[in-house]
């Protein structure tokens, strides 16, 4: 039994009813087929006939996948130095300022080369 | 961090589980009704008043009313990961209160039991709740994939690049937040706010750029391109009806309980009473700091309604520019200049006064900058072009002189000049 026992819980119990209210939902509502209904949603007119670009997405959300990447990971290592901020001393905080100030490098390129403009 | 984190019999997990589960429905169904009253009475309407007491049962009946209708598959869905998303959206966003401190050490009536008013606590609490709240966006994005549509599709990747874009804000401004605490679970930030001050006021920054990245975070307006209806009808969920439809609503609108506790855990004390009520005593014990919580809570959830209801939707464009241009080197710099001031607390080498002084000092300048009036050179100004191109064919309006090329105005032909 660790901290992490009663997560696996409340894991299960809204889990629980997450899988109940998905299969449950077929028996509850009535049932009349109409072709129309079945079609994708697009206000009426003649639905495509798959999502626009082939289900593909523009390559403008893909950089900024990766972005948050570059940025989730420099937030990683800030939050152990700042739990243990009073141990570390002027050091810690020179180093963390240098390591703050490489990942603001890449930060500038992107901006320079337009990695955050979105239009 | 109390002992009893990892210790507890099994049936005190479960009720609490259960409890935690109950209060989070409960809380969904008096949100979402809170949300059209308080919205309906800010466009003067009434909003719901019919079923129960002010309309109270209004989003119970919506409820049971989804339940009955009508369960569309779409012809182009996936035939699994259309039914598997709203499960995975549903389940983190009650998974983040696993850690979610409600009160201080209670005994459970009618036991001799202590439990503390926490289902569980550990010490990378913080990080667990950005973890399972971030894999809610799967359900999200693979919803709106699964759909087929087009709608679907758009507003799910646009959710899907929101959330993770204004996750970096959310992260960096809770650094601050650890460095004074000195740790990240959630129990002893409460308890360091006891010992320091409510971190909202000397964080005031991060405070700010949480407040506006929780906005983001959670798809809410201003920032609900997502679901613009206006372009994309209801975004991911478009082309979901009935049950599967509802737990998407309930987990959007758990989601925006949830950032709303994070913000009353990390910068306003928690579940500790509010400065006046606190020297009450007995204030902090037992079962009524539930109350203060919940109260701190809700001024978010009406804070949220508040800017729904106040605010127009920002264009995409602009509302990413300004979360990587602007809340990302603001919070950086913010972080910067916290590590420096906390050391030099630390060291004695810094009087806290003398840090409201110069904060003061900066805010009075910002504001007699705000009054200092701009010198502005006058901006040639185009000549106005003439519709009526010099009163032919069609003579100038009652009152109207028809503007020559020049800009100047000319005299009405067939009237003596003065």
């Amino acid at each position: 039994m660790t901290e992490y026992t009663p997560v696996l819980v409340l894991a299960a119990i809204s889990g629980a009813f997450a899988v109940f209210s998905v299969l449950i939902a077929p028996l509850t509502g009535p049932k009349r087929y109409n072709r129309a209904k079945v079609d994708s949603y697009e206000c009426g007119i003649e639905p495509t006939p798959q999502a626009a670009g082939g289900g593909r997405v523009p390559v403008k959300y893909f950089i900024t996948a990766m972005l948050f990447i570059v940025f989730d990971v420099e937030i990683i290592f800030l939050y152990p130095f700042a739990v243990e901020f009073d141990l570390l001393g002027w050091f810690g905080i020179v180093e963390m300022l240098l390591f703050i100030a490489t990942v603001f490098v890449a930060y500038v390129y992107v901006w320079r080369r337009g990695g955050l403009e979105w239009d | 961090m109390s002992e009893l984190f990892g210790n507890e019999a099994w049936w005190v997990i479960i009720l609490k589980a259960l409890l935690v589960f109950v209060v989070l429905v409960v809380f969904t169904l008096f949100n979402i009704w809170f949300e059209r009253r308080v919205v309906a009475r800010m466009q003067h309407r009434v909003g719901p008043n019919v079923w129960g007491p002010f309309g109270l049962l209004q989003s119970l009946a919506d409820g049971v009313k989804l339940a009955l209708k009508e369960e569309i598959f779409p012809k182009h869905a996936h035939k699994v990961v259309y039914f598997i998303a709203p499960v995975i959206a549903t389940i983190p966003a009650f998974l983040a209160w696993a850690v979610i401190p409600f009160g201080p050490e209670v005994t459970i009536p009618f036991t001799d039991t202590v439990t503390p008013l926490q289902l569980t606590d550990m010490p990378v609490a913080v990080l667990y709740i950005l973890a399972v709240t971030s894999i809610g966006v799967y359900g999200i994005v693979l919803g709106g994939w699964a759909s087929g549509s087009t709608y679907s599709l758009l507003g799910g990747v646009r959710s899907s690049a929101q959330m993770i874009s204004y996750e970096v804000a959310m992260g960096l401004s809770l650094v601050a937040v650890f460095i004074y605490a000195g740790s990240m679970s959630t129990s002893e930030i409460v308890a360091a706010q006891a010992e320091d001050t409510w971190f909202a006021l000397p964080l005031l920054p991060s405070f700010i750029i949480y407040m506006i990245a929780m906005v983001g975070e959670t798809n809410r307006a201003p920032f609900d391109l997502p679901e613009a209806e206006g372009e994309l009808v209801g975004g991911f969920h478009t082309e979901y009806s009935s049950l599967k439809f509802a737990l998407f609503f309930l987990a959007e609108y758990i989601n925006m309980v949830t950032v709303s506790a994070l913000a009353t855990t990390m910068f306003l004390g928690g579940w500790r009473a509010p400065w006046g009520i606190s020297q009450i005593d007995g204030a902090n014990e037992g079962y009524w700091p539930v109350l203060w919580f919940l109260g701190k809570t809700l001024l978010f959830v009406f804070l949220f309604i508040w800017l729904r209801g106040s605010l127009p939707r920002l264009r995409y464009d602009q509302f990413m520019k300004f979360g990587w241009k602007v809340l990302i080197p603001a919070s950086l710099a913010w972080i910067v200049v916290v590590c420096v001031m906390r050391r030099l607390i630390i060291d004695d080498d810094l009087d806290p006064t003398k840090i409201l002084v110069v904060a003061g000092v900066l805010v009075v300048a910002l504001l007699v900058v705000q009054f200092i009036p701009e010198r502005r050179t006058p901006a040639v100004e185009a000549p106005e072009p003439d519709a009526f191109a010099g009163g032919f064919p069609v003579p100038p309006m009652p009152g109207k002189q028809p503007v020559a090329p020049s800009g100047a105005p000319v005299a009405p032909s067939g009237e003596k000049e003065a």
